[in-house]
């Protein structure tokens, strides 16, 4: 039903009507590339709050241990807590329906040579359960798994960043490096979403560092996920009695804060996802508000528009314009100049998110971007609002009489 | 040509009502030029909106060309509008952003002609009004006169049975009224059917047929003699 005369007589009208078609654009253009900057900004802070805990995984517990600060059970304050091996295995005892991954970690710092390069960096000695606390791909080769731990093998699993430094364009995988004099072989090459930080380190077994670095069964720190089958309260509850407990083994006093810590992420998400929650509330609002306000503007110049037509729908009228026609040139017309001036909208609000990226940085807007299925539905909205708006006093138009409507003001 | 019976028409005035036709019986052969006259409140310009189905009576018959106009819907209206009569008005009723071509070429659009046809019979149209040099002007652009000229070329365009004219000279000077006539006259004397509604008496005497009205009854009906317009021009 395309029908070359009729988009003639709507571009005429148009054109010779400028300010008119600028103005009723103008309304849409404004409430569609407000939507799209306000959507675009909220997006923007869900995204870094997202970016904020990608690293680890979100039903991390970890747990670490200093000095006391309290005198408990007999025992002076100012004692030091050292966690080993037997500890880890207690919690996975104890907790054993409610731990979905569980390793130990020690800290070395090491100079790392291969042939001529060389580098300072910071080796994570693990369990191979590490690798899905921290969300660790592994590119090439393997991660620390059981056999290395059983027999304290020198291997190590290194950072994408860490190949590139000291391996330059070469394959790492199966060549040795040397971490303070000590020769290692090169089993894995991993990257990780957390960051540079994150890609510049180097994982070894547990047992190796153990022996080699102090020949104890100290550990650094315990590391382990629930089962994400617990709900928030459950993991908060769990994350409370786990805390209780080792404070127990340990005969520290249960105000102690300082000599066993345990930091669980369930409360920090339940946080996270609360402010998402709300910020998605606020996204709705703001979405219904501006395009409500787009609505009612479209309403306006409809009516607006089909009031300063009277006189010229009662000269076609004259002239044997059928009510039909009379209809379908306004409402061409509004939807016409509505998709146009939605998309030109449109461009306008994703373009000055674009130029404003940087600056929304410093506020914690990362990446502030409108998918367009939303935009799209929004400037479609707008679309069949101004059409249902238009269409009424259209309809309206098109049953005055002609004599009415050609009366001399 | 056109005959009308027992024409009533009242217009809702609050609570009352206002009768403004009571009864008319006109009927008006092809090739007359019949110019309807009486004060303000006789009824005619009602009386021609309802011949030129821009209003619709109450009661009475009303047979245009054999074919009864009763009962009409929106859609039908417009094709009978389209395809009998033509209209002038007063205040000449030109859509202002259309180029004189355009509006000329509007009522062809509604036939459903092809646009070289239309622009074809548009110039023709104008060019008989003496216009063609003006067909890309706007209305606001020409002066009353030529604005009428457009007007009646636009009502020609279509070839209509009867030409309707709502005082076409009441918003003209005495010099371009006659010019109008003088115009009209020549229609006329090609044959076409044309209705005025004026109150001049000089304008009336210009027809070949004057019906008075007054409080919505015809008061008299004569053929006159036919004052030329060109001795005036």
């Amino acid at each position: 039903m395309f029908d070359r005369d009729l988009w003639r007589e709507i571009f005429q009208s148009i054109n010779m009507n400028k300010t008119r078609s600028l103005l009723s654009g103008f309304t849409v253009a404004f409430a569609i590339s407000l939507f799209a900057i306000l959507f675009g900004i909220v997006n923007g802070l869900v995204n870094t709050f997202d970016t904020a805990f990608v690293d680890d995984a979100s039903n991390s517990i970890f747990i670490n241990s200093g000095t006391t600060s309290k005198a408990s059970n007999g025992l002076q304050a100012g004692r030091r807590i050292q966690f080993r091996n037997e500890d880890q295995d207690w919690v996975k005892e104890e907790f054993d329906d409610k731990v979905q991954y569980i390793t130990s970690r020690k800290y070395l710092n090491v100079t790392a040579s291969f042939r001529n390069e060389k580098n300072n960096y910071t080796v994570r000695a693990v369990n191979p359960d590490h690798q899905y606390l921290e969300n660790t791909n592994v590119n090439y080769g393997r991660y620390v798994n059981e056999s290395d731990i059983k027999n304290k093998t020198k291997v190590v699993v290194i950072g994408r960043l860490v190949e590139e430094d000291l391996f330059l364009k070469t394959t790492a995988v199966g060549k040795y490096i040397n971490l303070n004099g000590i020769q290692y072989k090169v089993v894995g090459v991993f990257s990780d979403d957390g960051g540079d930080n994150e890609e510049r380190l180097i994982y070894m077994p547990i047992s190796t560092a153990q022996q080699i670095y102090g020949n104890n069964d100290y550990v650094d720190q315990i590391n382990l996920t629930y089962n994400p089958e617990l709900d928030f309260d459950a993991a908060i509850g769990f994350g409370n009695m786990l805390e209780k407990k080792l404070k127990n083994r340990f005969m520290v006093s249960q105000n102690d804060q300082r000599a066993i810590r345990v930091r669980n992420l369930a409360s920090e998400t339940q946080i996270v996802n609360q402010m998402t929650g709300g910020l998605g509330v606020m996204v709705l609002v703001i979405g219904f508000g501006t395009l409500i306000a787009g609505i009612v503007g479209i309403s306006n110049m409809m009516i607006f528009i089909v009031k300063e037509r009277t006189k010229e729908i009662g000269i076609r009228k004259a002239l044997g314009a059928s009510p039909k026609s009379i209809v379908s040139i306004i409402l061409l017309e509004s939807i016409l100049i509505t998709i146009i001036a939605g998309f030109l909208g449109l461009l306008l609000g994703m373009g000055i998110l674009e130029l404003a990226k940087p600056t929304l940085e410093d506020f914690f807007i990362t990446n502030p971007s409108v998918s367009w299925t939303i935009v799209n539905s929004a400037l479609f909205t707008l679309i069949l609002a101004g059409a249902i708006a238009g269409y009424l006093p259209a309809k309206k138009a098109s049953r005055i009489k002609p004599i009415v409507a050609l009366r001399d003001d | 040509m056109l005959k009308i019976s027992k024409l009533h028409k009242s217009y809702p005035i609050g609570d009352s009502s206002l009768h403004v036709l009571k009864g008319i019986d006109l009927s008006v052969e092809a090739g007359e030029m019949v110019a309807i006259m009486g004060s303000s409140g006789s009824g005619k310009s009602t009386l021609l909106n309802i011949i030129g189905m821009l209003d619709e009576a109450d009661e009475g018959e009303y047979i245009l060309d054999n074919v009864p106009i009763k009962n009409l819907t929106e859609k039908k209206a417009a094709i009978y509008r389209n395809k009998f009569l033509g209209f002038i008005f007063q205040s000449f009723n030109l859509i202002n952003y259309k180029s004189a071509l355009d509006n000329v070429a509007l009522p062809l659009y509604y036939q459903g002609l092809k646009r070289k046809e239309r622009i074809e019979k548009a110039l023709f149209h104008l060019e008989k009004v003496g216009l063609r040099d003006w067909a890309t002007h706007l209305p606001n652009e020409l002066s009353g006169g030529q604005k009428q000229r457009v007007a009646i070329a636009r009502a020609l365009a279509a070839n209509p049975k009867l030409l309707l004219a709502d005082e076409p000279t009441g918003a003209l000077d005495t010099t371009t009224s006659y010019e109008i006539m003088d115009f009209i006259q020549s229609l006329n004397d090609e044959g076409k059917t044309i209705l005025m509604v004026t109150h001049e008496e000089d304008i009336a005497n210009m027809c070949k047929r004057i019906v008075r009205l007054k409080d919505g009854v015809i008061m008299e009906d004569v053929f006159v003699n036919q004052v030329r317009a060109s001795q005036y021009v």
